[in-house]
């Protein structure tokens, strides 16, 4: 029971930041209908960022809470910022001038977006990990044989509150509705007076700074970074956005946080080492048994 | 009126012009390691000879079938795998394993192709990619059969035996060893193989099918065409190539480990098909021999070498989805919806 409790709240962790990336994958692809292949890399520099603004302010290790809480922020503000800038750059140069292409060349396109970010990260930080200091007290709360951390409780706090917001974003506001109305018909859009490209390009923005959100506490949680985080942590993002439905911006939270649950209790019942096999072979089951996802009313197949 | 069916008939559109092109390069890659008795050099064209078999395997299954398929590598490992297997526990000799791993790892295209074929596009190539990355994992992890993450060792070299007169019949054994000699004209006999295979796959019946799917799925069925069936077809014999190119690499390095058959792999074949041009022969062997000499050429810049990669895999979709050598009409498929 402790074992299961345990897993779950680390499952649960881990699958909220997976939620975060995910949203990102599949706001794109309700708008645009493009799997952006480089999300994963937007999420990996996105952490990156962030430690470069760590570093850049002059982290001092054992501050106090409230200057803690001010650094966090200031790392989740700057990467935010420039994820997101670097996901409408993304867009305009790798997909804008062949939106009318079939998807395969998108897709190509893609992969090699996310072959220059990788690279070009390795090439500027190195191949070694980058250790990310210790921004978040470490603080335990042992009830019984399960701990969870500070850090833990930080991570869900962030996630939910910026998934909160997104919502109302999307299901209240007037840019919500204007998004949602291109995701719909660009040209039905475009007839009632809503700028389309300037859509897309601000949930290209809010996809990537979402998924820079998760890069940060993705580096505090493992307190290291490296270069390939990006690919795998992309496609379990991904996998979570197909298995909540495609498109669909609650899906793809419960998508996260289901991969991230399964990953945890497989990994502390069967075994840690085929941990990875775990999200792969849900995203088979799903594209083939139920391509809608859980939520989705878009059928994954479209060529 | 029958027309030519040489190796340059497969050139369409400009390349037409440039037809005495090949058997000139021919010629000149069969009497290549007689002259350069590098060693260096005819290592690296037998690593590019299997990169071009893969390529002319994939191109199969995405440039004909337009089927995208991102885990081709793990079909390479698969052949690698069984032929170094069955060496190593029955000592079945490489001639003999090649066909069997052939088989079986068309097999698995087969088996791959079987659900794959309820999904589409994009979707298509995310599951490919999914399955890539389990058989990885697999290979990893099986350590009783793969030998996990230090592979297997110890794969005997091909051997074949010849006549000798002298004066009464002896038959002499020749071991492949560790040169890359032998290996070249194994490579290059097969890669000649496979493109003329390939060619006539191209004109032929189910070729035609294959295209056919790939332009209009309801059309293609509309006119009798079996599309599940040709699919699976496209997936086994596009696999059962990379079979070879597995067998051979295991019989040359003596070692294998999952780290060779890895994502980058399956992108770097897709990269050669793509940048070479999908569905042609000539575009994907140019393909496939330009991106595996260059990294060497560019041995100083090869930290760059993946981020030129990308770079040009974008501009290529920008400005060229064709290809280098891509035929008429897949531009026009690749660049209006």
């Amino acid at each position: 029971m402790e074992l299961f409790v345990q897993q779950l709240i680390n499952g649960l962790t881990i699958g909220t930041i997976y939620a975060l990336i995910a949203l990102g994958y599949t706001m794109v692809y309700g708008i645009i209908q493009l799997i952006n292949f480089a999300h994963g890399e937007v999420f990996m520099v996105g952490a990156y960022i962030g430690l470069t603004a760590i570093t850049f302010f002059g982290f001092v290790s054992g501050s106090t809470l409230p200057m803690a809480m001010l650094y966090l922020a200031v790392m989740l503000l700057i990467s935010m910022a420039g994820s997101g800038l670097l996901g409408i750059v993304i867009d305009q140069i790798a997909y804008r001038p062949i939106r009318n292409s079939p998807r395969l060349v998108a897709l190509i396109s893609a992969i090699g977006v996310s072959f220059v970010l990788q690279n070009a990260v390795m090439l500027i930080y190195g191949p070694q990990d980058q250790g990310v200091p210790q921004i978040v007290p470490d603080i335990h709360f042992i009830f019984g044989d399960v701990t969870i951390t500070l850090m833990q409780i930080m991570i869900l706090a962030v996630s939910l509150v910026l998934m909160v917001f997104l919502n109302f974003l999307v299901q209240h506001t007037q840019l919500g509705r204007a998004m949602r109305a291109t995701s719909q018909d660009h040209k039905m859009a475009r007839l009632v007076g809503i700028n389309v490209n300037w859509i897309i390009s601000l949930t290209f923005f809010i996809g990537s700074a979402m998924a820079a959100v998760g890069g940060v506490l993705f580096g505090l949680y493992y307190h290291t970074v490296n270069f390939h985080d990006g690919y795998l942590a992309g496609l379990k993002a991904f996998t979570a956005a197909v298995l909540g439905g495609i498109g669909n911006i609650p899906g793809a939270m419960v998508g996260g946080v289901l991969i991230g649950l399964a990953e945890g209790l497989g990994a502390g019942y069967i075994s840690s080492e085929w941990k990875n096999v775990f999200a792969f072979v849900i995203l088979v089951l799903i594209l083939l048994f139920k391509p809608t996802g859980l939520f989705g009313e878009r059928v994954a197949d479209r060529a | 009126m029958i027309k030519k069916q040489g190796l340059g008939s497969g050139v369409q559109g400009p390349g037409r012009k440039y037809l005495f092109f090949w058997p000139l390069a021919f010629g000149l890659f069969l009497i290549l390691p007689l002259i350069d008795h590098s060693a260096y050099h005819q290592d690296v064209l037998v690593t590019a000879g299997i990169y071009i078999l893969l390529a002319l395997g994939l191109n199969m299954i995405v440039g004909y079938a337009g089927l995208l398929n991102l885990g081709y590598a793990a079909f390479f490992g698969i052949g690698a795998y069984t032929c170094a297997g069955l060496n190593l526990a029955w000592h079945i000799p490489f001639w003999l394993a090649l066909p069997v791993a052939v088989v079986v790892t068309g097999f698995f295209g087969f088996l791959v192709g079987l659900p794959v074929l309820r999904v589409k596009g994009d979707y298509l190539a995310i599951v490919t990619l999914g399955f890539g990355e389990i058989v990885r994992i697999v290979f990893n992890n099986l350590d009783p059969i793969t030998g996990g993450p230090n592979g297997l060792l110890g794969i005997e070299h091909p051997v074949i035996f010849y006549p000798v007169f002298n004066p009464s019949l002896i038959w002499k054994r020749f071991d492949f060893g560790v040169s890359s000699f032998p290996y070249y004209y194994l490579v290059f006999f097969c890669v000649i193989l496979v493109a003329y295979f390939s060619l006539r796959l191209d004109r032929s019946r189910i070729g035609r099918a294959w295209i056919a799917v790939r332009e209009d799925e309801v059309a293609a069925g509309c006119m009798g065409i079996p599309v599940p069936q040709v699919k699976l077809l496209a997936f086994g014999v596009g696999s059962s190539i990379a079979g070879i190119a597995g067998s051979i690499f295991a019989a040359k390095q003596g070692t294998i480990t999952p780290d060779s058959f890895d994502f980058i792999l399956s992108v770097m074949i897709l990269a050669m098909v793509v940048l070479g041009g999908m569905g042609s022969v000539p575009g994907v062997i140019l393909g496939g021999l330009v991106l595996s000499i260059l990294p060497e050429l560019l041995r100083e810049f090869s930290i760059y070498r993946m981020l030129i990669f990308g770079l040009v895999m974008i501009l290529m979709m920008i400005f060229r989805p064709q290809g280098f050598l891509g035929n008429v009409r897949r531009k026009y498929e690749l660049t209006t919806r």
